[in-house]
């Protein structure tokens, strides 16, 4: 029941693009086809769960012990940074299909910051390891739901007759406005 | 390019969010007042003049393959500088920019002005580009604040306007940092072409 | 653009070099500034202490007591004047159950369990609505909303759409009773906390909770 409540709350009601904004460059970025839309939404996946794996096992097996709090940020980033290296240099060797389809997003996950946000939440909330991988999951989810949403929209934007003025950036912008708009009708669900 | 048009490129011409679009994450999820906008920025425009610094002063010394790290945790060290100070002395910005004072680090317009401009200018230069691109990210987080929290509340730095009643609630939640962007995007881009 | 050649031995002595210096000035900063976030922190509780009770002269220490009806526990700040007379407690209170998540609420009682005021700590309520709460339920000029001088012992707090005494913020009844649930486990709790029987307690309203 827990594990439900963490999953509709990452999801629907706080949605980490819409509501919390984190990762929302990756979101403005890659969202003008549905296919890459997913291939992103796979790579943020990936690296959000083991990121907030290990991390959360530096933060309370390294970090607490010590006293080193204070140095979360810096700890927490470069561990997010090798990591990203590190699957790039595994996924080339172990299955090159995988790398093929996610490899170009990879480097770009270093400066998401809803990995590092997600990370540094799992924390903050107390979540044990547990509840950390699941709130993990759940945001990615949240991603790829509102990423390949935006995506599709996106796409039928195209071939809209839009406003000179409006077009690129400005319409996609209000656009997501009025997806936000739509996720707010969550809120207060848990 | 002299100093001075170095210093004012950041503010309308190549402004980090309404022309580069960079640091949208702060952008959208600090501005729901102006003095939360201006406290934003001033933090990251600090950053942003001390990794410029530090970085074109150390750029010779530093191997071309670790230089990604290396400005990583150079940037990493003064966030966390800054996290410091303002729990310390201005302990109620401190809580309502929450979340988004670590993830200054990964504000792609920090690292991207390192690696861009820092790593390869001299330290004079370094420190008015970071300055003026800070003060512009500033610039941009105030006025996208100021706009959503008049339209919201009919405030501008909690001095009313017009009575709260008649506010756009909207506004000042999350669909509305998306909206007011997307217009205030859409004038720039108008004002930049004429 | 003269740059080092990226041998292993260059690569990690310069890496080693930036973190250490990073991780000393950091160190440095740090033990710097470390008194004073503790300072400002408790500062904050005690502006809040000062501004939900009546002027008092010193704090005494302060306790933890369960709350009856949750595993959390609930701090209690008691204050005194010159005799050492009790003239309120503070009890830093909560509610899990806003309309998004956590409130937490310093609320001031006199020793006979009249509000004499709080303050809303920490919350995630709608700005514009439900974030109003703070002033909303200390508004002087309108009786029905306003909970400062009332007990909840005497007087019934639930929002009156519930049947209570208390009128709910405008379209946030969600918040208003969050709220008043908060306020009433710390009554509750600083009841039970004083062990002794209170004449009043049979009137207190069990349905508090929602």
């Amino acid at each position: 029941m827990e594990y439900i409540i963490i999953i509709i709350a990452a999801i629907f009601v706080n949605n980490i693009v819409l509501n919390q904004f984190l990762g929302v460059c990756p979101f403005l970025g890659v969202s003008k086809k549905i296919s890459t839309a997913v291939g992103m939404t796979g790579a943020v996946t990936f690296v959000m769960v083991i990121a907030t794996m290990v991390t959360y096992l530096i933060q309370v097996y390294i970090l607490n012990p010590l006293g080193l709090q204070f140095l979360q940020t810096i700890f927490f980033i470069l561990v997010i940074a090798s990591l990203v290296q590190l699957v790039e240099i595994i996924l080339k060797k172990v299955s090159p299909s995988l790398y093929q389809a996610l490899g170009v997003f990879l480097p770009l996950i270093t400066t998401n910051c809803a990995i590092l946000g997600v990370a540094i939440l799992t924390y903050q909330k107390e979540f044990n390891l547990m509840q950390g991988v699941v709130f993990a999951i759940a945001n990615a989810i949240g991603f790829g739901l509102a990423l390949v949403l935006f995506a599709g929209l996106r796409e039928h934007l195209d071939l809209m007759n839009i406003p000179k003025g409006l077009k690129g950036t400005p319409i996609a912008l209000i656009v997501a406005g009025i997806l936000a708009m739509a996720f707010m009708g969550f809120s207060g669900l848990v | 390019m002299n100093q001075l048009q170095n210093f004012t490129k950041g503010f309308i011409k190549e402004n980090p969010v309404f022309v580069l679009l960079l640091g949208m994450c702060p952008t959208l999820g600090v501005t729901s007042s102006a003095i939360n906008g201006l406290g934003m920025g001033l933090a990251t425009t600090f950053v942003l003049l001390m990794s410029n610094v530090v970085i074109s002063t150390i750029k010779n010394v530093i191997p071309s393959k670790v230089k990604i790290p290396s400005f990583i945790v150079v940037i990493a060290s003064l966030v966390t500088v800054v996290e410091l100070v303002m729990q310390a002395y201005l302990p109620e910005l401190y809580k309502s920019l929450g979340l988004f004072i670590p993830l200054i680090v990964v504000n792609c317009i920090v690292l991207g002005r390192a690696e861009a401009f820092a790593s390869k200018n001299t330290i004079f230069s370094s420190a008015v580009d970071g300055l003026g691109m800070g003060l512009g990210f500033a610039f941009a987080l105030t006025l996208l604040g100021a706009a959503r929290e008049l339209l919201g509340s009919g405030k501008i730095f909690d001095l009313t306007i017009f009575p709260e009643d008649y506010g756009m609630l909207l506004f000042v939640l999350a669909p509305g940092a998306f909206i007011v962007l997307g217009y205030l995007i859409a004038l720039i881009t108008r004002l930049n072409k004429a | 653009m003269a740059q080092k050649e990226s041998t292993f031995l260059s690569m990690t002595l310069t890496l080693f070099l930036v973190t250490f210096v990073a991780a000393t000035i950091l160190g440095f900063i740090y033990d710097l500034t470390k008194a004073d976030i503790a300072l400002a922190k408790q500062q904050a509780q005690k502006e809040a202490i000062e501004s939900v009770l009546p002027a008092f002269d010193t704090l005494g220490d302060s306790y933890k007591m369960q709350a009856e009806d949750s595993a959390d526990s609930l701090e209690f700040f008691p204050a005194y004047d010159a005799n050492q007379q009790l003239i309120g407690v503070a009890v830093k209170t909560f509610t899990k159950n806003g309309f998004s998540g956590l409130i937490s609420i310093m609320a001031g009682f006199s020793p006979d369990g009249t509000i004499t005021g709080f303050e809303v700590l920490e919350h995630k309520e709608t700005p514009g609505l439900g974030a109003k709460m703070n002033a909303w339920f200390k508004d002087e000029t309108k009786p029905g909303q306003n909970i400062i001088g009332k007990s909840p012992g005497t007087s019934n707090f639930e929002v009156s759409k519930d049947g209570g005494d208390v009128d709910a913020i405008t379209a946030s009844t969600i918040t208003s009773r969050a709220f008043l649930e908060a306020v009433v486990r710390a009554y509750k709790t600083y009841q039970n906390a004083k062990e002794q029987p209170v004449a009043i307690s049979k009137q207190t309203n069990e349905g508090g909770q929602s």
